[in-house]
């Protein structure tokens, strides 16, 4: 068991006049600090009781992070201001829980009422409980899992129980080096999601990591790694439409996918950070011969968000898919989009993105294709599709295409719109009142992605565009 | 027109203009419960504005006049109020909404009327599947989006269908004919006929005689230079396909000529 620690959630900071007071120095008892450092990486280890080799992953890639410098691209206005010295790195969890209800931001318990979610659940979304009811239905869907040899853990039970599987998939999709924040995701990393598929088993019913709640799936430095073995199936979706608080304001994950030959996996992503968070990701997925990979990826909440889902094909016949909505509303940007590389004969893609602003918020699209010598027959398809909802809003896109192999077939449309004045017309002609017509052409807009989701996360989802289309009529 | 009808439509010398150009200059129109009016022109002559004007577009400015309907001054009211008091415009050239079905956009329009908000899904879908087997239209038909890829004839039926669901009081068709063959011309002629009614008016807005072939309206009217200046039977829309618009000008060339004003009714 690792020494007592006394971490303060972040949020009671503004109030909290005995910060230092009250700690003693000299009883040596650990006490989690803001920034971080090699000493906290070595106290993470510690305290998650880490095999060596993981230890000493951490500390390099805290190296590696340190090493690199700012991203000179993107919104670097917005990046510039992270304080890095100002984040606490880890909580444990019973200390998650302390965020009190009071401090919740009024705009987001608004937004629970307005959605119908359930108390408890409201309370684990604010980050005030980290105990959701939920567990009944997710230790029945477990035991259904097991008979299959499925295993679905948070990551940190993972390592623990399934050392040897981590170990061989562990960083070889997304090294620390790769780029600033998978480096400091992989010094500081807890929770997230371990899911391995065994060959050839189905899994009917998406594993849904929103079930599996009472883990610390949502900390701020999460780490999924998802093998489907070969031939499997598998929907693994995360995150939720409902607003999710966080007082930290630094969310920066890694997922790695790895779709062995033959199979078909499947990640959505639903996130809606309160707009004071910075959602920066990296995913990224290797797909074998004759496997497919689908990323299904929505963003609405955060300040900005940079996550650009990936697909390496690496095998003969393999399949990458990646569709995405993004809604940037007042103050937001959404920096998202997507990457595929065709290193292999006869692979295929298809990009489909979608991003909305409103309210002067900023919509990107950042995308690369790039096909290697040697990737005949490929084929490549990609779709941007920016709707803009006023004069304020942006819409930007940066698609980049490096295509080294003569033998293929690219495609690419763009497109920008702008809801019109005539369809508002036209809605309105048959009775719908000017918010009602917004809504349907933004609900329309989204339909491609929306009919890709699970009923309940399709209806929230619509009803969640509702809310942030309420006052946009002047 | 019989003298005991009542009046459901009266506009009172409507002047409009757009982007300060004057379209409508002076327009006066009585519309009676359950009659059929035509109003023929050539383009440009202002009756796509008349049009839209009726049904609230917003980027047209009323300079005078009055629009009423059931009593109602209809100028104070937004599109959408327009829309739910029983008015309605099949559009010469319909909007897409793609990502919106056929079945969910005629069910919103049909929930937004109603006081609580909600219409039975079970009974709307029965009166969807009757609306369009009655005018021929494809059972995929509710399942497309909104005229995304729509040919011009589909989105004539579409807005026929859509008349036919919301049963409105009074329906405004800008050129519903144009751009059809004959066959699609007749179903369409067809959905208006049926629609038919002693409290239902409409107000067919035409650049040819040819659909007044199947739909005979009560009164014609014909408009030129944002004004109406010939009001007669369906004789005057016949005389109009013989003759053309000229004899009607050089009258009115005359009439200014001696009374010094240009007045519609000589």
């Amino acid at each position: 068991m690792a020494p007592e620690t006394e971490v303060k959630n972040p949020a009671l900071d503004i109030n909290d006049e005995y910060k230092y007071g009250f700690s003693d120095p000299e009883k040596a008892v650990f006490k989690a600090e803001k920034g971080v450092n090699h000493d906290v990486v070595d106290q993470i280890s510690q305290m998650k009781s880490e095999p060596e080799w993981m230890r000493e992953f951490r500390h390099d890639a805290l190296d590696v992070f340190e090493s690199k410098p700012m991203p000179n691209w993107g919104n670097t206005g917005l990046l510039n201001d992270i304080d890095f010295d100002n984040i606490y790195y880890y909580l444990k969890p019973v200390e998650k829980q302390s965020t009190i209800w009071d401090e919740v931001p009024e705009d987001i318990k608004n937004t629970f009422d307005r959605l119908g979610i359930p108390e408890a659940e409201r309370k684990f979304l604010a980050g005030v409980s980290a105990q959701y009811e939920s567990e009944v239905v997710y230790h029945s869907m477990q035991e259904e899992l097991e008979k299959q040899g499925v295993i679905f853990l948070d990551m940190d039970s993972g390592l623990r129980e399934y050392e040897e599987i981590v170990k061989e998939y562990w960083a070889t999709i997304i090294p620390p080096t790769d780029n600033k924040f998978a480096a400091l995701n992989s010094a500081v990393w807890s929770g997230g999601s371990f899911v391995y598929i065994p060959k050839g088993v189905e899994v009917d019913i998406p594993l849904q990591a929103y079930f599996r709640i009472n883990a610390q799936n949502m900390g701020q430095f999460e780490r999924t790694l998802i093998i489907a073995d070969e031939g499997s199936r598998v929907h693994y979706i995360e995150g939720c439409t409902a607003p999710t608080y966080a007082a930290d304001s630094l969310h920066s994950a890694v997922v790695e996918l790895v779709a062995l030959p033959g199979s078909h996996l499947r990640y959505t992503t639903i996130q809606n950070w309160s707009k004071n968070v910075y959602n920066l990701v990296t995913k990224r997925a290797v797909a074998h011969e004759n496997s497919t990979v689908e990323w299904v990826d929505g963003n609405l909440g955060s300040k900005l968000t940079m996550k650009f889902p990936c697909v390496y094909l690496v095998g003969e016949k393999a399949h990458g898919e990646i569709l995405s909505i993004a809604f940037s509303n007042e103050g937001q940007h959404q920096d998202a989009g997507a990457k595929i590389y065709h290193a292999a004969p006869n692979t295929t893609s298809r990009i489909t993105s979608k991003s909305i602003s409103k309210g002067g918020g900023r919509a990107s699209y950042r995308g690369m294709v790039k096909v290697y010598p040697d990737a005949i027959g490929s084929k490549v398809h990609v779709e941007c599709d920016a709707l803009l909802m006023d004069k304020e809003s942006r819409s930007d896109t940066y698609p980049t295409m490096e295509i080294a192999e003569e033998q293929v077939q690219v495609e690419h449309e763009a497109r920008v719109s702008k809801v019109g004045d005539e369809q508002l017309f036209y809605l309105m002609s048959r009775g719908l009142t000017e918010e009602e017509a917004l809504v349907m052409v933004v609900n329309g807009f989204i339909e491609p992605f929306v009919k890709e989701l699970p009923m309940e996360y399709a209806v929230e989802l619509n009803r969640l565009i509702q809310l942030e289309m309420e006052g946009s009529v002047g | 027109m019989s003298d005991n009808s009542h009046p459901l439509f009266e506009v009172q010398n409507l002047k409009v203009a757009i982007d300060g150009n004057e379209i409508l200059r002076g327009v006066d129109l009585t519309i009676n419960e359950g009659e059929i009016h035509a109003i023929m022109g050539r383009n440009g002559s202002g009756k796509s504005t008349m049009a839209y004007v009726l049904m609230g577009h917003p980027h047209y400015e009323v300079l005078d006049g009055s629009v009423k309907y059931k009593g109602l001054d209809m100028l104070d009211l937004d599109t959408d109020e327009r829309a739910r008091l029983g008015m309605f415009l099949a559009f010469q050239y319909p909007m897409s909404i793609p990502g919106v079905t056929v079945a969910k956009f005629l069910h919103s329009a049909l929930k937004a009327r109603e006081e609580s908000g909600e219409v039975a899904v079970r009974e709307f879908r029965t009166n969807l599947n009757e609306a369009m087997n009655l005018l021929g239209v494809d059972s995929s038909f509710a399942s497309r989006y909104v005229n995304d890829g729509f040919s011009g004839g589909e989105k004539k039926r579409l807005e026929i269908l859509q008349m036919f669901m919301l049963e409105p009081d009074f329906c405004i068709l800008d050129e519903t004919d144009s751009g059809l063959d004959i066959d699609a011309l007749k179903t369409v002629a067809e959905g208006v006929n049926a629609m038919r009614s002693e409290q239902r008016s409409m107000l067919l807005i035409t650049h040819y005689q040819r659909v007044l072939n199947y739909v005979k309206p009560d009164v014609v009217h014909v408009m030129m230079d944002g004004k109406i200046v010939r009001t007669g039977g369906i004789e005057l829309a016949e005389t109009l396909e013989e003759n053309g618009y000229e004899w009607i000008e050089q009258e009115l060339f005359q009439n200014t000529e001696a009374t010094g004003i240009g007045t519609a009714e000589a």
